[in-house]
């Protein structure tokens, strides 16, 4: 089996890297599972509920798939074989990260709908986050046996629902991308065969194509399931044959991908060689490699894995990582996975997903090359963000040393978790995405890694913004007063914020590209050339002309600005959506006294004053919860959504149950599980995303901002422009 | 009344007379001690030979709350002291601009100042002097180029360049002859530029000075001995000038 692997992989006509994308519980971990066992790497009986893929003891104890895990398989579909490497991911909204990440490494999504539900929040952030990698999309409409067990539908009535799911999905591409859907065969549709039906519990499925193949059609699915014969189905018409087939039809391989990939995720010189090398997957260019993952194995240590995108990788190679000034890895492994095993092979050829071990510098997102300068790729944007912090401590002063350890390497394995490690105070904070993920990271750190820890409850992530443009400048005077900064703030606007958070605009573009893409969206020409720094969602550009020294004073003046924006004047809470413009500056003449020593103060304190004089404000996490609940309860559901400062969106009736849309601050729905299930009988079924900041309602302003102050143990008092500024 | 009075530069002694006194009489000594230092002597001795409290100034004292330092000029006689020059190399000139705001009376007195001494060791002309520079400790990506292009500019007029170095009082940071050349040597690898020569100094003002003209190998090889050290990137040297280092800093 290794070996037709490894022969495979330099084929890269013949490979299908893909994803398999859903809302929690539609089935993924069924289908992956269930899929590799079809293709002869799992026993049969196991599968179904062996949950290979979640191989995470909290995984299997939770019945949810927490990490994105890796399998290769082969398929055969003609006279030929073909390698297909799939990452299975979680479908829980706390673990959107993982999510985020598979999709940079694949280059085609199986989304998984639930027939009986149809497509749910979850399954749109999912559908979003592969769309925007443009990753190309087939869609398994699961559950078709509880249509006929449960629904009791016949087979026109079987159409009507499929149709309406099928609907509903390419709606949402639609919107997501008219173009791709429109001319990039991106519309699904049944008849064309880039839809599948089937249970993936019951290890079956069908597609048009495929019945004309096994003779197997609606109806004899119909019968056969109230027969409750499903072991026929899942012998003439098996799951993984039909899967993998539309997989391999449908779904590029990475030679057609990556040429349509690549200015999506990389914005460096497409003429250059690394460029044209990627844009063909060109196994003898340089090597460019984006990790995408990175897991402690107790053998071979840290294991990176990622897409190779370009040139090849062999053991004992030098490799240069980005971002990191230093000296270049070496390669000690190169691997795929096999589900939780790593197999080592002697190299691995552009277009494959690798799993390798040598590369102590690289954190998920590196850039991964032989060459010393490459553009690297662009950062992975998370759909979610950290809304949600602990402080943990170790148990035993002891300990303390290892949890420091542990919780770099934590940061390293998942880039959604934040973490904050002070060492003068030891409070070590851990931000994440909810309170599952929380529980699950802090649980991780007991159990694999033997950390005794004590946790705080969890606090809420607050943000910084201005919610007006300073008017004039402010003027930052370094401590030696010989250094002066005169800048202004104001809110971005909407249109660049935007492209920023899409990363069609990143300090990795090409200066004349990121000009005209700014021009495009309405900044002035001659700011759009000075942009000197984007951190976060904030842009710093430098409006002067002419000044001596200040070259080689802008990266002192960018920390400063950095140090401001890492923690506001109002609550030391992060700053986002912010534009900051220099307007003029004085400089001493001697580069000590104007060192950072006085730079950094001062440009820091000037930010810091500007804020407050812009209405610095604090934003809120908000989150959106959709609560599918029978009609009679629909007011004890509507009445959890307003009784927690929420704000209530649709309500639509599906059937005899009503779908309650809404939208509410983090901060007040701790303990809305518990309630929810209480006040409903236990017959709600109810979902959260995370749906962005929001300003803190005025009257609660003072209020909340004292406690934050008060828990971090700063003066409970508002500062003002001038304390920032003497 | 708040007084600038130089110390010199290497002892307790080097006070002219009139310092001296005025410290004596005053109500309030302070001593600057983050920008420059005696080598030569401790607070202690400069407590013990003025026959006064001394407090000593940070950063902090001066440049955030200089309003100390104020009041004690506005109610009585201060003295602010600083190592060499108080006006110099070092930049205390806003320090009076904030007293005079206040109609606080100031004076100066002056002390021997390091620009003035290494032309003495050296035997270099003061007027062939161009802009002086220092070479502060990188910081991150921080590398400012700003020496090599001041030599640069100077060596094209045929003037001197004087280069201070950085001192990092609050780590205890003296930066030394060798690594600044190392400095050097990488800025002028940068923008194609050669040193020909170079000067160094170390300890000027105290009873062992040492004096060392060469090549940037000879001047990392030299062991010119404790701080504070300082440099001169001569231009072409006049005949009395290249006699001088020849009988004086080992020129060949």
């Amino acid at each position: 089996m290794v070996e037709r692997i490894t022969e495979l992989m330099n084929d890269p006509e013949h490979i299908r890297n893909i994803g398999i994308v859903a809302h929690i519980d539609h089935g993924k971990t069924t289908l992956s599972d269930n899929l590799l066992s079809g293709a002869g790497m799992i026993s049969e009986e196991l599968s179904g509920k062996a949950c290979w893929m979640d191989s995470d003891e909290e995984e299997q104890a939770r019945g949810i798939t927490i990490d994105a895990s890796n399998v290769s398989m082969i398929h055969m579909v003609g006279n030929h074989e073909y390698l297909i490497n799939m990452i299975d991911t979680p479908g829980h909204v706390d673990f959107g990260g993982d999510v985020t990440r598979a999709m940079r490494a694949v280059d085609g999504a199986v989304v998984v709908v639930d027939a009986v539900e149809g497509p749910m929040p979850q399954t749109e952030t999912v559908l979003r986050q592969a769309l925007k990698e443009g990753v190309h999309p087939v869609l398994f409409i699961n559950k078709v046996d509880r249509l006929i067990n449960e629904l009791k539908v016949n087979p026109q009535e079987m159409m009507i629902r499929l149709g309406k799911v099928i609907d509903k999905v390419n709606k949402l591409i639609k919107g997501m991308n008219e173009d791709l859907y429109t001319n990039g065969g991106w519309k699904l549709d049944a008849m064309k065969g880039n839809v599948a039906f089937g249970s993936a519990l019951y290890n079956w499925a069908i597609s048009i194509p495929y019945m004309k193949k096994s003779g197997v059609t609606l109806q004899t699915v119909i019968d056969k399931c109230n027969e409750g014969d499903s072991k026929y189905l899942a012998k003439a018409s098996p799951l993984h044959a039909v899967l993998l087939d539309m997989v391999v039809t449908f779904l590029p391989n990475p030679l057609q991908a990556q040429g349509k990939r690549c200015h999506i995720i990389w914005h460096g010189d497409v003429e250059s060689p690394i460029g044209k090398a990627m844009y063909a997957c060109d196994a003898n260019g340089p090597v460019a490699m984006m990790i995408t993952d990175i897991s402690f194995d107790k053998h071979a240590g840290e294991v990176a894995t990622g897409r190779l995108f370009s040139g090849t990788l062999t053991r004992g190679q030098e490799v240069f990582i980005s971002g990191t000034a230093g000296k270049p890895n070496r390669l000690q492994g190169v691997g795929i996975f096999m589900g939780p095993t790593r197999v080592e092979v002697d190299k691995i050829v552009a277009g494959n997903i690798a799993a390798v071990t040598g590369l102590s510098d690289a954190i998920v997102g590196s850039t991964v090359t032989s060459l010393k300068d490459m553009t690297p790729f662009e950062s992975l944007k998370h759909y979610s963000e950290p809304v949600m912090t602990v402080a943990v401590e170790a148990k035993n002063m002891k300990d303390l040393p290892k949890l420091i350890e542990v919780l770099h390497q934590v940061g390293k394995e998942d880039p959604t978790v934040r973490i904050n490690i002070n060492e003068e105070t030891g409070e070590h904070l851990i931000a994440g995405m909810g309170e599952l993920h929380l529980e699950v990271v802090t649980g991780r750190i007991k159990r694999d890694k033997g950390v005794e820890i004590v946790t705080s409850p969890p606090i809420v992530v607050y943000r910084e913004t201005v919610s007006k443009p300073l008017e004039g400048t402010v003027e930052g005077k370094s401590p030696n007063r010989h250094n002066r900064f005169f800048m202004s703030v104001e809110p971005m606007p909407e249109e660049i914020l935007k492209a920023i958070q899409s990363s069609e605009i990143s300090m990795n573009m090409e200066n004349i590209a990121r000009r005209d893409a700014l021009v495009a969206l309405g900044m002035d020409k001659d700011e759009a050339k000075s942009v000197k720094d984007i951190y976060g969602s904030n842009m710093f550009i430098d409006c002067t002309k002419g000044i001596q020294y200040l070259n080689e004073t802008m990266e002192l003046i960018i920390d400063g600005i950095h140090e401001a924006l890492d923690g506001g004047p109002l609550a030391d809470e992060q700053v986002q959506n912010v534009l900051i413009k220099l307007h003029d500056v004085k400089l001493h003449e001697d580069a000590i006294h104007r060192g950072p020593g006085q730079v950094i103060p001062a440009v820091r304190g000037g930010m810091k004053a500007a804020l407050l004089m812009a209405g610095d404000t604090l934003l809120e996490p908000m989150q959106k919860i959709q609560i599918t609940v029978p009609q009679d309860q629909m007011g004890a559901a509507i009445s959890q959504i307003q009784g927690r400062r929420g704000q209530l969106s649709t309500t639509e009736s599906e059937g005899d149950q009503i779908v309650v849309n809404g939208e509410a601050p983090v901060a007040e729905l701790f303990g809305f599980a518990g309630d929810i299930r209480s006040a409903t009988e236990g017959r709600a079924m109810w979902s959260t995303e995370f749906a962005g900041f929001s300003p803190v309602p005025q009257g609660m302003l003072s209020e909340i901002v004292m406690g934050i102050r008060k828990r971090k143990g700063l003066k409970e008092q508002i500062p003002t422009p001038k304390d920032y500024l003497e | 009344m708040l007084t600038f009075i130089g110390l010199g530069l290497f002892d307790e002694s080097d006070v002219s007379v009139r310092g001296m006194d005025v410290i004596r009489s005053a109500d309030t000594v302070f001593l600057e001690v983050y920008t420059s230092v005696l080598t030569g002597a401790s607070i202690e001795r400069l407590e013990a030979c003025y026959g006064k409290k001394i407090t000593p100034l940070y950063r902090e004292d001066v440049e955030i709350h200089a309003d100390k330092i104020l009041d004690a000029a506005e109610s009585g006689n201060a003295v602010f002291l600083t190592a060499g020059d108080s006006m110099i190399a070092t930049t205390h000139s806003d320090l009076r601009i904030r007293a005079a705001d206040r109609n606080i009376q100031t004076k100066i007195i002056h002390g021997a100042s390091i620009t003035t001494a290494v032309c003495g060791l050296s035997g270099l002309q003061n007027y062939r002097f161009g802009k002086s520079v220092s070479v502060p400790f990188p910081y991150g990506k921080w590398f400012p180029m700003t020496p090599i292009e001041v030599i640069s500019a100077n060596l094209k007029e045929n003037l001197h360049t004087l280069v201070f170095l950085d001192i990092q009082k609050d780590k205890e940071r003296y930066m030394k002859i060798s690594e600044a050349v190392d400095l050097l040597e990488e800025q002028a690898r940068r923008v194609d530029a050669k040193i020909p020569l170079y000067v160094g100094i170390a300890r000027a003002g105290s009873p062992d000075p040492a004096v060392h003209a060469g090549s940037a190998e000879e001047m990392k090889s030299f062991d010119f001995g404790s701080p504070l050290h300082i440099l001169i990137v001569p231009a072409t040297l006049h005949d009395i000038e290249r006699e001088y280092l020849e009988r004086f800093a080992g020129l060949c």
